[in-house]
């Protein structure tokens, strides 16, 4: 299968490409200039930093589709600009644009309307696009630090509020140590390979068979495993998980759990699948363990928990199994559908978080579960988008979540590993309860208390009007969106 | 016109969605049935275009596959969102929109000032665009779609009046009834699509595909089975036996969907799928056997009770399901080519009593509401004599009853007659073709006594009604007396694009038309089935007899009900106990009560009560309690200190790197 091998028709395939990192370089303009302007406006303009970060994000994202089915190289091959990358290009663009629209409503509400977010948003944006173009494991470290930087002091946005502050810290310090590993796998790969290069590193392992047996590079690969799979918020390394997404501001949380997430995904896939098809039969044996575990985990923890956001919190843990079930059948059903999955996820996850900051108080109050009581009936339209995104996240038809744990789930199947999708189904069966049991409260519950008049802002309804089209019509016509991903990880 | 095929079905489902959503808010009926009509008749039109373009063509190059998108590709399965032309679904879709229209336009007067008017006509635009992805289908899974949706759309409007208990009764019965039988669809969809794929490695369910790789399959055996699955599902949506019983009580719906669902297209979806699969279903000596003998007996079956009821719209469904199963027994005894055509005239004739019995019922409930009386204004024994007051509406009826009673000229005569002709001369079935033919003669006969006491009764003879009301029946207004004349010339004239050979005035257009889609189903055929040569004069023999037994048909019914009145109470009187089994549809209710409801309902109970409460929910809640346990566990272990959330990710780093490295 040659999946996510170097196309053999690239342009310009050394020395300096800005057309394979043009994505970049748009955003990151855009943000400095943002940041630039953000000096001359007054607090009550600061939506307008808003206004012109989506108009970036569309502006790159044209540049992303144009660039489709024209794979470019460049930076002597540390950056490849494929299908593959695009594809996630543009998941992280689609979280960044729908993060930015529910923002502004929640800085207001919460009273920390600084316009530094929006830049912040867009380096993080800009780290993720790197993660997934690098063909080296520098470009790829690279880009994680500029992600990981941001996401950061995003997480600490909120600084008048203690959570926040907490929230920061702990995913810095442990974010931080998680680098630790990941460098020193990175650097084992290199000892034992002598290069950084993903593509040449396989090319070294299939000329020197015996290295497979260096335990230099197993540590290697294994220590790598670990530092992506922190990132992903893979069970063992999911504990900063649930406390970092519930105290950082709600935008942001639901940010984290798409846009990074996937970036984690795409640098996982292209390291172990480009780099590492030789050692495959252990890798995947690491993450059939890796998968499993992540999936209950996550989704028995969940059942306890009262916090809506850290309820979705480990279901977002949850879902990272099932994407891991994709990776793990390693072929093109399974990787297609982790493309296919990460970025339906985006949309039914940043809906969900969408309603959060709609129902949420100021001081993140409001967040319980229990606070849901009646909302369907209080509000027949809204509680129709949150059933919509509970349904898809459910993974129940016709929404996008079912038909991505279809493709990842038969992935698996046809790659044998049965066990792992009858595992994964079930885990699938059981956070059903905890979804439903907000929907449960939405509308066979009466209201504790008043709901108060919630004012939907017209970015916060665009953003709740994009992510139900963007759940139910891959769910319902899952055909063109799939064909991408096909089209995405075979050259 | 080929290329904008998808127009067909998205018109419709527009018209849906502006009803559904905004119908409410519309309120006014010109609109909301002005946008309902317009929407299917631009159906009709791009129909037409299609069909224009497909005479055009070559008779061999009359195939084409538009695929709108791509909508399930996984591994070896493909599925599409694709339509397929050919003369069939050209022949179905000019009926479904054509006979649609009319009768769309029909119900913006029949259902005036009826509450939900917009519910009406969203349900009646949705079902339209189901009934054309069905016809439409290019492969199994869109059919199945519209199988699926029209079975919907038929329980929605079955049980339109729903605050009518015996309306929600009916419409639960149907669609019941019809899930049994879609189980059977499936279950042969998925039998023909594994024999194909493990056997050959064909991984399809696209009927072309199917068709070009249909010579793998064998006589009899896989395909037997595969096709009475389906052929069950057809009894289900064709109301055959033993599946029918729902479709008379589907009259609880509004009089048009009675025309348009439960006579005119939606039922005769199980014979079109018949048609499509005929490559199919002719390598299967059995199933053709099965379909031919259900199809007969329903026929015959549906046709003595259609003779004992008294309600107008219940003489009418028991006539369509007979009439269904006329086509039938033209697919079972291996003419495809009769059966489609009888589908077609039998659209235009039935849609056109329907609408008819529709337009009386309107006028006596109109007459009886003045009066505040509260006869029933479907009850045949109250009506009588109309025809003074509804000319246009007795007419139209007139000419309709003429032809489904297959007096020659009008175009029941031709497709009845094919079929039967057929039946008695297609060498299928061995010694059963002759009494299939007969049982088909005799079903027919009743079939014209069944009518015409029907019009008799409600046409002719003494007014019934209460005098004092007499003075308010009039004829309907025009949006209904329109549809019904068109459909009326329709009835008239339908016949003779299939005029059979034999007379020699006009060539069988219609079955040269569907040549190309029954050529290979003909061909298999005459593996195990040599056609004889028989004379025209016997041709012209039966084709006389059964213009004769029409006319005794006929003779019977006036002289039970016009020359001599006595006659049917002298009748009841003498055979009470078969009246009694007549009148009471022979009992098959109480019988499947009997056998399949109750059963099934103290089985069920036994399970609820006893299965379910004490071991299902003891697991479930026992599941459900360990998972709460571990739940609460885990939670302990999210301490919110760092420090362990550090050392627990070490650990876990530890234990991998130690498990490859010392292994």
């Amino acid at each position: 299968m040659d999946m996510l091998q170097f196309p053999a028709n690239i342009a310009a395939a050394a020395g300096v490409n800005f057309a394979a990192i043009m994505p970049e370089v748009i955003l990151s303009v855009i943000a400095m200039a943002l940041l630039l302007v953000n000096v001359f406006i007054n607090s009550e303009q600061k939506a307008y930093l808003g206004y012109l970060s989506l108009i970036g994000i569309v502006v790159t994202f044209f540049s992303v589709v144009s660039g489709w089915g024209a794979p470019q190289s460049g930076f002597n091959n540390s950056v490849l600009q494929d299908n593959f990358s695009l594809f996630f290009k543009g998941t992280f663009l689609v979280s960044a644009f729908l993060t930015i629209l529910i923002t502004d409503q929640y800085l207001k509400r919460e009273e920390c309307n600084w316009g530094e977010i929006y830049p912040l948003i867009l380096f993080a944006t800009v780290g993720m696009m790197l993660m997934a173009s690098g063909t080296d494991l520098m470009t790829i470290f690279l880009g994680l630090e500029v992600l990981s930087v941001s996401l950061y002091v995003l997480a600490g946005f909120n600084r008048a509020n203690l959570k926040s502050n907490e929230a920061g810290l702990k995913y810095f310090l442990l974010g931080a140590f998680s680098t630790g590993f990941l460098l020193y796998g990175m650097a084992l790969i290199y000892g034992s390979t002598g290069t950084t290069r993903v593509a040449a590193i396989a090319s070294y392992i299939s000329q020197n068979g015996m290295v497979l047996s260096n335990p230099m590079l197993v540590a290697g690969m294994l220590l790598m495993a670990v530092g992506f799979s922190f990132k992903i918020a893979a069970a063992p390394f999911h504990m900063w998980t649930p406390d970092v997404y519930e105290g950082a501001p709600t935008p942001m949380t639901a940010f984290m759990s798409v846009g990074p997430k996937a970036a984690g995904f795409a640098a996982f896939l292209r390291v172990f699948i480009v780099a590492l098809p030789a050692m495959k039969a252990d890798w995947s044996e690491l993450l059939w363990v890796l998968a499993v575990l992540t999936m209950t985990v996550g989704n028995i923890t969940a059942l306890k928990q009262t916090n809506i956001k850290r309820m979705l919190a480990y279901s977002s843990i949850a879902h990272a199994g099932y994407v891991l079930v994709g990776f793990t059948a390693g072929n093109a059903v399974g990787t297609a559908g982790v493309l296919f999955y990460m970025l339906s996820y985006a949309f039914m996850n940043i809906g969900a978080f969408a309603i959060i900051v709609l129902v949420g108080r100021k001081g993140e109050e409001n967040n319980n579960v229990s606070d849901y009581a009646g909302f369907g009936f209080k509000h027949p339209v809204l509680g129709m988008c949150m059933s919509i995104f509970l349904f898809s996240l459910a993974g129940i038809p016709p929404a996008a979540g079912f038909i991505g744990k279809f493709y990842l789930f038969s992935g698996a199947i046809q790659a044998g590993y049965v066990w792992l999708a009858i595992i994964g189904v079930l885990n699938s069966a059981a956070s059903v309860y905890y979804y439903l049991r907000v929907m449960v409260f939405m509308y066979m519950k009466d209201p504790t208390e008043e709901f108060d008049w919630l004012a939907v802002s017209p970015s916060l309804a665009l953003c709740l009007l994009l992510s139900v089209a963007g759940v139910l019509i891959p769910g319902i016509v899952p055909g063109t969106l799939l064909d991408l991903a096909q089209k995405a990880i075979l050259m | 016109m080929f290329e904008n095929v998808w127009l067909i079905p998205l018109f419709p489902l527009i018209g849906f969605l502006i009803n559904g959503f905004f119908g409410k808010k519309i309120k006014n009926e010109a609109v909301i049935g002005g946008i309902g009509t317009l929407m299917i008749f631009l159906s009709f039109l791009v129909s037409c275009g299609v069909l224009m373009q497909l005479i055009g063509l070559p008779a061999e190059q009359r195939v084409f596959e538009k695929v709108v998108f791509p909508w399930i590709h996984c591994g070896n399965f493909k599925a599409d969102m694709a339509f397929l032309i050919d003369p069939l679904s050209a022949v179905m879709i000019m009926v479904v929109t054509g006979v649609g229209s009319l009768i769309h336009l029909y119900s913006i007067g029949y259902m005036h000032g009826e509450e939900g008017f917009y519910r009406f006509f969203a349900y009646l635009n949705l079902f339209c665009m189901s009934m054309l992805l069905l016809v439409l289908g290019s492969n199994m899974l869109v059919m199945f779609i519209g199988w699926e949706g029209v079975g919907l759309c038929s329980y929605l409007l079955i049980g339109y009046y729903f605050e009518k208990k015996s309306a929600g009764d009916a419409a639960k019965k149907a669609f019941v009834m019809n899930r049994v039988g879609d189980f059977g669809f499936l279950i042969g969809l998925f039998t023909l699509y594994w024999w194909f794929g493990s056997n050959h490695n064909i991984w399809t369910i696209n009927f072309v595909e199917i068709k070009a790789a249909s010579h793998l399959l064998p006589y009899g055996g896989v395909v037997t089975i595969a096709t009475l699955c389906f052929f069950l599902g057809a009894t289900g949506k064709s109301a055959q036996l033993p599946l029918y019983t729902w479709l008379p009580d589907a009259m609880e719906g509004p009089t048009p969907v009675s025309a348009l669902i439960h006579a005119a297209t939606m039922v005769t979806a199980g014979v079109y799928m018949i048609g499509r699969m005929s490559f199919v279903f002719i390598k299967s000596p059995e199933t053709m056997m099965v379909v031919a003998v259900v199809g007969a007996c329903t026929a015959i079956f549906a046709a003595t009770i259609g003779t004992a009821q008294n309600d107008i719209k219940r003489v009418l469904a028991y006539s369509t399901v007979s009439q269904l199963g006329f086509m039938f027994l033209a697919m079972g005894v291996g003419a495809f080519g009769a059966g489609i055509f009888h589908l077609m005239t039998h659209a235009f004739f039935k849609a056109c009593l329907f609408l008819g019995s529709g337009s009386v019922i309107h006028a006596m409930h109109h007459a009886l509401h003045h009066g505040h009386l509260h006869d029933d204004a479907q009850d045949m024994r109250n009506m009588g004599g109309l025809k003074k007051y509804m000319p246009i509406t007795f007419l139209t009826f007139l000419v309709s009853t003429i032809a489904i009673a297959g007096i020659p000229g009008f175009s029941g005569f031709f497709s009845k007659d094919e079929i039967l002709w057929q039946a008695f001369a297609n060498p299928y079935h061995g010694g059963l073709n002759i009494v299939l033919w007969g049982i088909g003669c005799i079903a027919a006969m009743f079939t014209a006594f069944y009518m015409f006491r029907l019009v008799f009764m409600t046409f002719f003879g003494e007014c019934r009604i209460n005098p004092k009301v007499k003075d308010h029946l009039h004829e309907s207004p025009l949006v209904i007396t329109i549809p019904l004349m068109v459909l009326g010339f329709l009835a008239v004239v339908g016949g003779y694009i299939g005029m059979p050979k034999l007379m020699g005035m006009l060539p069988n257009y219609f079955e040269h038309w569907l040549d190309p889609v029954f050529e290979l189903a003909n061909e298999y055929g005459k593996e195990y089935a040599h056609v004889g040569h028989h004379t025209h004069a016997l041709e012209w023999g039966l084709m006389g007899l059964s213009v004769v037994i029409a006319v005794i048909g006929i003779t019977i019914a006036f002289t039970m009900y016009m020359a001599n009145n006595k006659l049917p109470e002298k009748f009841t009187s003498t055979f009470p106990a078969l009246h009694r089994a007549v009148y009471n549809k022979w009992y098959m209710d109480e019988l499947y009560d009997f056998l399949f409801v109750n059963p099934c309902k103290g089985f069920g109970n036994l399970l609820w009560k006893g299965f379910d409460v004490v071991v299902v929910d003891g697991i479930v809640n026992g599941v459900g309690k360990i998972f709460m346990g571990l739940s609460a566990g885990i939670r302990g272990l999210q301490t919110g200190y760092t420090h362990n959330y550090a050392l627990g990710m070490t650990l876990g780093a530890v234990v991998i790197v130690a498990l490859y490295i010392f292994r």
